[in-house]
């Protein structure tokens, strides 16, 4: 199998990153935000994994596995705070949340 | 024994941590227990302490305590030391023997008054700190005590503080005072400067090596301390604040107003008389200003008609036959008159505070007459003090001290005729002005009041001062009354006697002199205050009396003086300063961050998509920070 050049799969995690970054800040549904954060997680693992394949080091696929232990977590939490925010407010708008300003 | 000598300021100290601590939940019982308490221990410590002395003299006539090392900088090093001589004895005797008697009186005087803890918690911490500053072996802790009491005298001129009188005398005080010690301080500096040491007897040895007789930095030194010693003493041209200071309670004038502390800078010159003595133009300059003292002090007594600004100015006229003493280097005489005028003066406003007290607050003397039958005791002791302040002669302790004054002035070869013939002048004017309260109050057709019922805590202060301020006189006399020099003797090692002493036949007649000027004084006021009251009245009608009383009662005009001169121009310019150059400056930073303040707070509107936009940018511009720049 032909090493995958480092140039490309940046480009590609690159990609995956802005559109993560773009749906967090166009979305205004919670739940599309935190989807949006997956796959720009997604996307810096990705950019981890390329490089460890590059330099033939294992720390790329080490933090791959960080990054998807803390995707879980935050999945997990973010996950509970959206339901007790839609039972609490009845709407799962970002910006008609905005209770928590000065 | 002589160990305990700590005791003595620490026992009063110890009251009035105790007495401030306790925040008024004690009882009055304990309150005076504690705070007369105290003091009477302390007295009981300063006499074993100065029996212990006198019957085993230590080595050298004197003895140091070293408490601790206070500041050690460099080769700058204040010790906390104390240092016991027959000066620091006398001094320390009177402070806590008459500081007791008048904290009994206090008992019962004060007993009404809601600030009953507050006023023996400050009486305390001014015992200790007067002692302290009679027993300091070091300058710089002598100074501690000086402005110690200065801030007990600010504090109790203002212990009515409701009333803003009493808080516009107490800052007068205050103000007027710190002038001389803020020279004092700098004449500290200089010491220190000079000779590399504050220890006061290190600088006694020191200064005759370093430094010629009127040499430039001695004759610096000396003034300056003569400045804060005028300041404190209330001499001219600083005696402005002490009319002022009776706004106090009565026992307070008695003894931090007249008994203690305003002699305060008698000891200071005395105690440092080797300085002084080096510098023949600064000690004649003392004996000028208390020469000049005690003729205006007595003319402005003169003209009051409140019983305690007669009394206030009388002592600004003793403490004026002290300084003229210290300047004539009669050093011994000035620190016999202190004692004797510590007796005499307390009993007098002791005895004033029974009258006023027993006419519901009175002061005015015209408005008081015949109390002589209704108040026995208060006459008899007003009567006593009187006499000796007006130096009867041979009957009462005033006399001799202050003859002994006016046979220095006269004997010194820094004195002379002149002095002489102002301090003659001033003992007639004494007789005067004292006599004159003394028909006034006590005689005559009088105002009506109930006869004044005192208990024993005010008995015992006022018995034991009219006896002192008798039998007090009968250590030291002069010529006229069979020579005997026992006070003189026992400072001798402390402070050299008078060089040359008076010609036995010259003291004589000093001495006829001197008594006819004490019953001249008082005949006078008899005829003009009792006898004949139409002639006194007839005086006063003309125009050039009627202004030369008015400029007497204000006290020769210091106070519009000082007020044009110094208090409006100050003010002035504090106006002027309101508005200045750099004010808009600091204005336009506060107004800035104001501004920064509202527009950054308009940024934070919870909305989560904006903050998240906001790391964006920071972020990118962090990175290209670091990439590019």
């Amino acid at each position: 199998m032909a090493a995958l050049p480092l140039e490309q799969a940046l480009v590609l995690a690159a990609l995956l990153f802005a559109l993560g970054l773009a749906g967090v800040l166009v979305r205004r549904n919670v739940l599309y935000m935190l989807m949006s954060i997956e796959i720009m997680l997604n996307a810096t693992a990705l950019a981890f994994v390329a490089a460890g394949a590059r330099w033939a080091q294992p720390d790329g696929q080490v933090m791959f596995v960080f990054v998807l232990a803390l995707a879980a977590a935050e999945v997990a939490v973010g996950l509970a705070l959206l339901l007790l925010l839609y039972r609490r407010f009845g709407t799962l708008d970002a910006d008609a949340l905005s209770e928590l300003r000065g | 024994m002589l160990r305990l000598i700590w005791l003595v300021p620490a026992l009063p100290l110890a009251g009035f941590v105790v007495l401030a601590a306790s925040g008024g939940r004690l009882d009055r019982r304990s309150i005076a227990w504690i705070g007369a308490g105290s003091v009477g221990l302390a007295a009981l410590a300063a006499i074993a302490v100065a029996a212990a002395f006198v019957a085993a003299p230590p080595p050298a006539g004197a003895y140091t305590q070293v408490l601790w090392h206070w500041i050690e900088a460099g080769d700058f090093s204040a010790r906390a030391s104390l240092y016991l001589d027959p000066l620091a004895i006398v001094m320390m005797l009177v402070v806590a023997g008459v500081g007791f008697v008048i904290h009994l009186y206090s008992v019962e005087f004060m007993r009404g008054d809601e600030g009953y803890n507050r006023y023996f918690a400050y009486m305390n911490l001014f015992v200790a700190a007067m002692l302290l500053l009679v027993l300091a072996g070091d300058l710089a802790f002598l100074f501690v005590g000086w402005e110690g009491v200065g801030l007990c005298s600010y504090l109790l001129i203002g212990f009515w503080y409701r009333d803003a009188v009493n808080g516009a005398a107490a800052q007068k005080a205050f103000i007027v005072t710190r002038t001389g010690d803020a020279a004092m301080a700098v004449g500290l500096f200089l010491l220190f400067a000079s000779l590399g040491t504050l220890d006061i007897q290190g600088i006694a040895l020191r200064a005759p090596g370093a430094w010629a007789p009127d040499a430039a930095p001695v004759v610096a030194a000396t003034a300056l301390l003569l400045a804060g010693a005028v300041g404190k003493s209330a001499q001219l041209p600083l005696q402005v604040w002490l009319p002022d200071a009776m706004a106090g309670p009565t026992p307070v004038s008695a003894l931090i107003h007249a008994a203690t502390m305003v002699t305060a800078g008698v000891y200071l010159i005395a105690r440092n008389h080797v300085l002084f003595a080096l510098a023949p133009a600064v000690q004649y300059a003392v004996a000028i200003i208390g020469a000049l003292t005690l003729l205006g002090a007595g003319g402005a007594a003169l003209a009051q008609h409140d019983i305690k600004r007669v009394l206030a100015w009388s002592t600004v006229s003793q403490i004026g036959y002290m300084f003229l003493a210290l300047g004539v280097g009669a050093w011994a005489a000035a620190i016999f008159h202190f004692m004797v005028h510590a007796f005499f003066k307390a009993l007098l406003f002791l005895a004033a505070g029974v009258v006023i007290q027993a006419l519901g607050g009175e002061h005015d003397i015209f408005r008081m007459g015949g109390l002589r039958r209704r108040l026995p005791l208060a006459f008899w002791a007003f009567l006593v003090g009187g006499a000796s302040l007006s130096a009867l002669p041979l009957v009462t302790a005033g006399y001799y001290s202050k003859s002994l004054i006016l046979d220095a002035a006269w004997a010194s070869p820094q004195g002379g005729a002149w002095l002489w013939a102002a301090a003659w002048v001033g003992a007639a004017l004494t007789g005067l002005y004292t006599f004159r309260v003394v028909f006034q109050v006590f005689f005559g057709a009088g105002a009506t009041t109930d006869t004044h019922r005192v208990g024993w805590p005010i008995r015992i202060p006022l018995a034991v001062l009219m006896l002192l301020s008798v039998i007090g006189g009968f250590v030291e006399a002069p010529q006229v009354a069979g020579r005997l020099e026992a006070f003189g003797h026992f400072l001798a090692s402390a402070l050299p006697p008078l060089q040359p002493a008076v010609a036995p036949g010259t003291g004589f007649a000093l001495g006829v002199a001197e008594g006819i000027a004490s019953f001249g004084g008082i005949a006078l006021a008899y005829a003009f205050f009792l006898r004949r009251r139409s002639i006194a009245a007839l005086v006063a009608r003309s125009a050039i009396a009627a202004a030369l009383h008015r400029l007497l009662e204000s006290g020769w005009g210091f106070d519009r003086l000082d007020d044009h001169l110094l208090v409006r121009p100050y003010l002035a310019l504090a106006r002027r300063l309101r508005a200045d150059l750099a004010d808009p400056g600091y204005d336009a930073l506060a107004a800035a961050a104001a501004a920064a303040h509202r527009g950054l707070s308009r940024s934070q509107n919870g909305r989560v998509r904006w903050y998240a936009g906001g790391i964006v940018v920071g972020s990118i511009l962090l990175v290209g920070a670091g990439v590019w720049l």
